[in-house]
């Protein structure tokens, strides 16, 4: 099955898509912001401080997903020796970074008028800085060893070591007293959230989510134009 | 209404500089990852100028290759 996933065979796909999905992205970011900043309500608590939650939450989602999908992709990709999974794993972890910083310091913003403090030492943002420190190792790593063995074991260790923080970062608002309120949205069972907060909130992320995906196909391009670089240089 | 959206009854200054913060973020990760790219291509095609005609037909004969030359997307 894997062969279908090859470079070679892809890069014809992978190579045009970026613009179309930068003009999705356009379309449903401008729907989003839309939504997020004038027609959805302000909350009866928070006011409109709660805006800031359709830039905040899609990016602590979208940067949870991203390393628990690199974790995946180097786990599988060093068991049956996949080079492709470790590129793509590799073009991925920019985005998720900066998906990371997004919702450190948005959070960060929305803690001051809702806590009255610009940052605490909460176990979830804790736990998400965290998360940023194993980013930042598992992109140092790749800067760092020439090896290609190397940074495939190095890379793998980082992101098994990593995806241990991941469910305490899910979980910490239950765990532990934190000043962040307890998830909203429940996959398995009823979200507190309204509907009128929802619809921004899924819109926001599904935008958040096409400009990951932008980033990590520019990069693998990058990437894989990287490598043929260097096949020129062995012919 | 237009003052309503950017004062936000006082928690302007909060959301708009969140939202900034974001999309600024976003645009420099794009610039970023566009001139590495564009650094990249020029490159290859740079290097694949210096081939001679023999190196340069087996270099085209993988499909990849000629993607990058001629069909690879600007953005």
């Amino acid at each position: 099955m894997f062969k279908y996933f090859e470079p070679n065979k892809i890069f014809a796909i992978t190579s045009r898509a970026p613009r179309y999905i930068l003009l999705l992205f356009i379309i449903i970011l401008s729907i989003g912001l839309t939504e997020a900043l004038i027609f959805s309500p302000e909350d009866y608590k928070q006011s409109h401080s709660v805006r800031i939650m359709y830039v905040h939450v899609p990016a602590a989602w979208i940067t949870l997903g991203i390393f628990s999908s690199i974790t995946f992709l180097s786990i599988i990709g060093y068991i049956f020796k996949i080079r492709n999974f470790f590129l793509i794993s590799k073009s991925l972890a920019p985005s998720g970074l900066v998906f990371n910083i997004i919702a450190l310091v948005t959070g960060s913003i929305w803690g001051k008028p809702t806590w009255g403090t610009w940052w605490a030492w909460d176990a979830r943002i804790t736990s998400m800085l965290i998360l940023l420190i194993f980013y930042v190792m598992y992109l140092l790593a790749w800067r760092i060893y020439e090896n290609d063995n190397k940074i495939f074991k190095v890379t793998s260790i980082i992101t098994i070591l990593g995806i241990v923080n991941v469910p305490i970062i899910k979980y910490s608002v239950d765990w532990w007293n934190t000043l962040h309120q307890p998830a909203s949205i429940n996959i398995l069972s009823k979200s507190s959230i309204h509907v009128s907060m929802l619809f921004p909130l899924l819109i926001m992320t599904a935008a958040f989510a096409l400009f990951s995906l932008l980033i990590f196909l520019m990069k693998y391009n990058t990437e894989l134009i990287k490598i043929k670089n260097k096949g020129l240089d062995r012919l | 209404m237009i003052s309503e959206i950017l004062f936000m009854n006082g928690y302007g200054l909060y959301v708009w500089s969140a939202f900034i913060f974001t999309f600024l973020s976003f645009a420099s990760l794009y610039v970023i990852i566009k001139i590495q790219y564009i650094k990249e291509k020029n490159r290859f095609i740079a290097k694949f100028g210096t081939l001679n005609s023999e190196k340069a037909s087996s270099a085209k004969s993988q499909s990849i290759n000629k993607e990058i030359l001629y069909n690879s997307s600007n953005i």
